[in-house]
């Protein structure tokens, strides 16, 4: 899973989206995750992360992973990717 | 090393050109205690969900009503509207107040004899009393309010041979000029059927007219409703003096005042809009004192208040159960309390803060009760932070008709507890068990479990 190239992030969290102008706000942690994702870390890597540093259960955590894709998914600012390899 | 404060990575679209000019905030702050006892701590010794009631905010709301109406006229008495609330320990607090009980039925008026109000400090209102309720009322010298023909014909066959005359009043209803006027209770003003009720009473010469009553509506928004109720009532009663011989001696211009929570649909917080107590108070004792009463003639002025003196000392604790995502992207929390025990969340949006700190970020959520129906919303909309499963929150204001109307429904209704003025807790209505709720069921014995 991959974040859309185009696709300009800030430290505090402000997302924008160049081909379509919509710009959006993330909450820290948001932007900690998306700062990750458009380095290329993937998700088992970020999540690994996440858990070490933050007070957040394994459950928890991939409860909201799947919320997180939703809202990227919804936010048009992901990368379509065709062959899962599953 | 101590980790980092999580939170549920969360974007939100912006969108130009809608920002609210009032510039309100979002309202969300954490509110951890309540009367300086953690809400945490609350739920974890009586479980959730919760209600509490703040012995301290009620008496503070009593008594700044009492001094709203009697700084400014000579006689008042304000009466507890039982089916506001009507735990024993919540009632009490009124009468040790000064309250006496105004009650609708004959279940209200012995919980009333119960919690110990002499017979004369109650007030018996509503459509619905029984001749048995009625010889109860007349034995115990009650103030009975009579609503309908049926029941003052009633009441005089059952005088026919006392030697004492029951103490009556009529309930009349009236043009206030608002909507909708309440006028299936009582007998209308306008069109002379007051006037004709209270000819009977006193021709009858069995009843002893003693008192005017009117009850408007609820949640009345308009001061000057109040004004043209008292007017009317104050013109009735000196008709009577006139016209029929007899001294009114109260005026019960019955309950209303809106609570300060904020109506579904409104465009701004109840707390912004709504005329305070003051204000009513003003405009009835301004309406009475102007009126053609001799000024060592003005009747008692009595008053139901309800909703405006509970509904803020009352709280609703809860816990999150779950997150999901709507088929519209839209946030969705259920929490572990319905619409079954905060009736009161069909008319008003009720407030609700999160009892943990949290991270800034709010998003725009519906918030759904545990209740396996489509109907049970709690707020269609809501902006609060980020929630996570056992969080826990707070509803406010919900201390008015939720405790007497709530339904046992496929769960059981939740313990309140009271929190005195010294800040020590008392459960003052313990948790519902199954065992209680089948207490009173009976399986003929060919369908009884093998
Ligand atoms: C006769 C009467 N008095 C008083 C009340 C209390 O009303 P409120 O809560 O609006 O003050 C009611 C409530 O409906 C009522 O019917």
């Amino acid at each position: 899973m991959k974040i859309k190239k185009n696709i300009a992030t800030s430290e505090n969290g402000f997302v924008f989206n160049p081909a379509t102008g919509d710009s959006f706000s993330g909450n820290a942690m948001a932007s900690v995750i998306l700062l990750a994702m458009k380095n290329g870390v993937n998700t088992t890597e970020i999540k690994a992360d996440i858990l070490k540093k933050y007070d957040v259960s394994v459950a928890q955590l991939d409860r909201d992973w799947e919320d997180w894709v939703i809202q990227l998914k919804e936010a048009n600012l992901l990368e379509l990717e065709l062959n899962h390899g599953n | 090393m101590e980790k980092l404060p999580y939170e549920r990575p969360y974007i939100k679209k912006l969108t130009p050109g809608v920002m609210n000019k009032f510039g309100s905030h979002s309202g969300a702050q954490p509110f951890k205690y309540i009367d300086g006892i953690q809400v945490t701590k609350l739920i974890e010794a009586y479980g959730s969900p919760l209600f509490v009631v703040s012995e301290s905010q009620i008496r503070r709301n009593y008594r700044s009503a009492y001094r709203a109406f009697s700084t400014r006229y000579p006689k008042v008495q304000f009466a507890w509207s039982y089916k506001t609330n009507y735990l024993n320990a919540v009632c009490q607090i009124f009468h040790s107040e000064g309250s006496w009980a105004e009650v609708v039925s004959g279940f209200e008026y012995r919980k009333a004899l119960g919690n110990g109000v002499v017979g004369n400090k109650i007030i018996f209102n509503g459509p619905s009393k029984s001749k048995e309720d009625l010889m109860l009322a007349i034995e115990n010298d009650s103030l009975i309010h009579i609503d309908n023909l049926e029941e003052l014909n009633l009441l005089i066959a059952l005088s026919e041979n006392l030697t004492d005359k029951p103490r009556v009043a009529i309930r009349v209803n009236m043009d206030t000029g608002i909507f909708p006027a309440w006028d299936r209770f009582g007998f209308n003003y306008e069109n002379g059927e007051a006037w004709n009720a209270l000819t009977k009473v006193v021709s009858s010469g069995k009843l002893q007219l003693t008192g005017l009553h009117c009850h408007i509506g609820t949640y009345i928004q308009s001061t000057s409703a109040f004004g043209i109720a008292a007017t009317k009532l104050a013109d009735l009663a000196l008709r009577c003096k006139t016209i029929l011989n007899q001294t009114i001696e109260y005026l019960d211009l019955g309950g209303g005042f809106p609570s300060m929570n904020t109506l579904k649909g409104a465009y701004l917080p109840g707390t912004d809009t709504l005329p305070s107590i003051d204000d009513f108070a003003e405009e009835i004792c301004n309406k009475l004192i102007n009126s053609d009463f001799a000024p060592n003639e003005l009747p008692l002025l009595i008053l139901e208040s309800g909703r405006a003196l509970i509904d803020d000392a009352g709280y609703l604790l809860g816990t999150v159960l779950a997150n999901k995502r709507l088929a519209d992207g839209k946030r969705a929390t259920v929490v572990d309390f319905g619409v079954n025990i905060l009736f009161t969340s069909f008319w008003y949006d009720h407030q609700i803060s999160p009892a943990q700190d949290f991270l800034p970020h709010t998003e725009n959520m519906a918030i759904y009760g545990p209740l396996c129906m489509n109907i049970d919303v709690i707020r269609e909309n809501i902006n609060l932070p980020l929630l996570n499963p056992g969080d826990h929150l707070v509803v406010h204001k919900v201390g008015a008709y939720n405790m007497t109307q709530w339904m046992q429904f496929i769960t059981l209704r939740p313990a309140v507890v009271l929190i005195d003025e010294q800040r020590n807790i008392h459960l003052i209505k313990a948790a519902e068990t199954l065992d209680y709720i089948e207490e009173n069921e009976n399986v003929p014995g060919h369908l009884k479990a093998k």
